[in-house]
């Protein structure tokens, strides 16, 4: 069992508040993901949970039992850090094997536990070496067997994919996915990588400014996010926003006039809402279909274009200046400067109020309520 | 601090590291016929001024000392000056000074090199940690080192150790004690104390600025592993310090080997041999009795045994250096 649970924790460095509060559950065996913009205190969270920084308040309980001030070797929790931070004059066993013998563990306990970490990393060819004799992805994969090793109920992850190039990151994300499976480990996971956080997440938790924004599964947060500032976050490329207000809202719908010109009603519950609110309706480049000018009342002008092959990432702009994503096929041959016209697919639209809160969908705040 | 010698003894030990390990890119890599000769002949033609100077700047005085030590030749018999062979070599490793010295410079390196990279490696780590005023004692801590030898020497004898008027007398008498007369009681000890005091900034500084390299993760990953303070220090932090240790040694050795104005200012080489080293023997010699002829085998004697202790130095400690971390 590890269930680690997160009361009320803040944390400040020489008096300014970095860490302003959270709460957070983590049931065993869930790979959790922290995303958030830059600064926003991931790292700081971890290094808590981990012991290398003493909370200013609150609590950590790993299965029940308090760790806040168990030292850091004492949580049984192990940490694979963005630097890897091999130990450089050790060899590959070596570093794998530090903790076990310092710890006093008998000598074939701790040969037999490394030889496991290195078949299951397959590192077996690269134990006697020096980790300057080793590629980026080869000395991640020492560092994870570090962690490894020690069998911990968490592991902890700060952005360790962030040092490698574009093929191993994909490579090694597989793998990732594998160990979790095959260790049936606790993980948390912190990283600026979108597809990182969707792809390996049972659980993501969106952090902003040392507050949790939302916390839930991948598509929960991509189909449900809770305010603009999530659904701004998850998703690449990112859901544009336009402005625009209230004409009329009831519970069932709402009627809203957009800056760039068009009225779209949207099924959603504009209970709280009355005409002349400003609102922001929020739309992916998925949900929107480039059509020709005279097709739709949402008129905007092609700006550059963006070719991946299997789709086309165009850039368009509204007659209010406004920049917007669109996805379209792979084979899209619109020109720069050219007159479009957009159709959103309105089901799939968020539309959020002055303070950035989503507004629910028709009957989910009677649930809610 | 004698710049160019520092300098001259660093080309020295890089170029006989180079030449063993055969590790310099150029000497290993370079395949023959890869540069044409054209080039190859501008390349010779820049670097031959610097290469004529360095020659004649070294084997210019190396040949004068290497002919003088072949001579009678004593400045209280002018006009005598014949050749006689390796006489004065003979004279020189014969006299009791010389084994005494060649112990004493032993003694003196070996022990200085102890204490200052002991004491440097614990006060390095001492003041890594943030406290207050940690500024401040890191200056002081290096200050010693820019104290010319002489005056340090001269403070200590006449302020610090006399057994009259110095600190520590009156420090012994505050505790109803007999003054000790330092120099005249534990000579050679008083002479490591003091080059200890003023090689150990040196070794502080390197080893302090190698301390702000050692890598925060590392150490934070270490805790996670369960090392304490001590298990760090030996396993993240020791072998951290293994290169600038290193450097420290060679620096220092060269500079050791040497020591004379301390000497010269405490105790004259006295009392009867007990703090004369070779360079004090060689200086006694030659300007005290006059003698270049057995200055100068003296000198050689010296640059050989030297250059022996460069090499065995290299060998154990260069291997150090040139392992690309
Ligand atoms: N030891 C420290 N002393 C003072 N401030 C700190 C310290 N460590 C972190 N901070 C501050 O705390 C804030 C959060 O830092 P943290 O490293 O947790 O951000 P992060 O979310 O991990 O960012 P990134 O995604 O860029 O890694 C930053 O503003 C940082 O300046
Ligand atoms: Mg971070």
């Amino acid at each position: 069992m590890s269930d680690l649970t997160i009361k009320n924790l803040k944390k400040g460095f020489d008096g300014t508040e970095i860490i302003k509060g959270i709460d957070l559950e983590i049931k065993d065996h869930e790979f959790v993901v922290f995303v958030g913009p830059s600064g926003c205190g991931k790292s700081t969270l971890l290094r808590l949970i981990a012991g290398l920084e003493e909370v200013t308040s609150g609590h950590i309980h790993l299965d029940g039992q308090d760790i806040t001030d168990v030292a850091p070797a004492k949580r049984n929790l192990a940490m694979v850090f963005q630097t890897y931070a091999l130990y450089p004059h050790m060899s590959v066993s070596k570093n794998m094997s530090f903790a076990l013998s310092l710890a006093g563990a008998d000598k074939a306990e701790i040969e037999r536990k490394v030889k496991e970490a290195a078949r299951i990393l397959e590192l077996e060819h690269l134990l006697e070496r020096k980790p300057k004799a080793l590629s980026g992805g080869q000395r991640q994969r020492v560092a994870i067997g570090r962690a490894i090793v020690r069998h911990p109920k968490v592991f902890l992850f700060d952005e360790p994919l962030s040092n490698l190039d574009a093929a191993l990151r994909v490579q090694m994300r597989l793998e990732l996915a594998r160990l979790h499976k095959e260790l049936n480990a606790t993980m948390i996971y912190v990283t600026h990588d979108q597809v990182e956080a969707m792809t390996l997440a049972d659980k993501v938790v969106v952090f902003n400014g040392g507050r949790v924004e939302q916390v839930g599964s991948p598509l929960e947060l991509y189909h449900h996010p809770l305010n603009q500032f999530v659904a701004g976050f998850i998703g690449t490329p990112k859901m544009a926003f336009l402005g625009g207000s209230v004409k009329a809202a009831d519970a069932s719908g709402v009627t809203v006039a957009l800056a760039c010109g068009p009225e779209y009603c949207l099924p959603l519950d504009g209970s709280a809402l009355k005409a002349g609110d400003r609102v922001t309706l929020g739309v992916r480049p998925e949900h929107l279909q480039i059509a020709a000018a005279e097709h739709s009342p949402f008129k905007v002008r092609l700006d550059v274009s963006e070719h991946l092959g299997a789709d086309t990432y165009c850039y368009v702009r509204t007659e209010s200046g406004e920049l917007l994503t669109v996805r379209a096929p792979g084979d899209f041959a619109g020109q720069f400067g050219e007159r479009a016209s957009l159709i959103p697919d309105l089901a799939h639209c968020h539309l959020f109020d002055a303070d950035g809160r989503t507004l629910p969908k028709p009957g989910a705040s009677a649930r809610a309520a | 601090m004698n710049i160019s010698g520092l300098q001259s003894g660093l080309t020295r030990l890089a170029q006989r590291v180079s030449s063993q390990k055969g590790r310099f890119p150029g000497a290993s890599n370079q395949q023959p016929g890869t540069v044409s000769e054209h080039s190859r002949r501008i390349g010779l033609a820049m670097v031959s001024p610097s290469v004529a100077v360095l020659l004649a700047w070294m084997v210019v005085p190396l040949a004068m000392t290497l002919w003088f030590s072949l001579l009678r030749y004593n400045l209280l018999y002018p006009g005598e000056s014949d050749f006689v062979g390796l006489e004065n070599f003979y004279y020189f490793l014969t006299d009791e000074g010389f084994a005494a010295g060649a112990l004493n410079t032993f003694l003196l390196v070996v022990s200085v090199l102890a204490i200052s990279v002991v004491s440097g490696v614990l006060i390095a780590v001492l003041v890594d940690g943030p406290f207050w005023g940690r500024g401040v004692v890191r200056v002081l801590l290096i200050s010693p080192f820019f104290i010319m030898p002489t005056v340090s020497a001269l403070v200590w004898k006449n302020l610090l150790l006399h057994p009259v008027s110095g600190v520590l007398a009156a420090l012994w008498r505050f505790f109803g004690a007999e003054p000790v007369d330092w120099l005249a009681e534990y000579p050679l000890e008083t002479i490591i104390m003091i080059v200890s005091w003023q090689w150990i900034p040196f070794a502080v500084l390197l080893l302090m600025t190698a301390m702000q390299s050692l890598d925060q993760e590392q150490k934070d990953a270490a805790r996670l592993d369960g090392a304490g303070a001590l298990a760090t220090f030996w396993h993240i932090t020791l072998p951290h310090l293994a290169r600038p240790i290193a450097v420290v040694v060679m620096i220092e050795t060269i500079f050791l080997l040497s020591i004379f104005a301390e000497i010269f200012t405490t105790t004259g080489g006295g009392p009867g041999y007990e703090t004369t080293n070779l360079a004090f023997l060689i200086y006694t010699q030659a300007l005290l009795q006059f003698d270049v002829g057995m200055a100068s085998a003296g000198g050689l004697v010296a640059v050989v045994i030297a250059n022996v202790a460069a090499f065995f130095l290299v060998r154990m400690v260069g291997k150090s250096l040139t392992d690309k971390a």
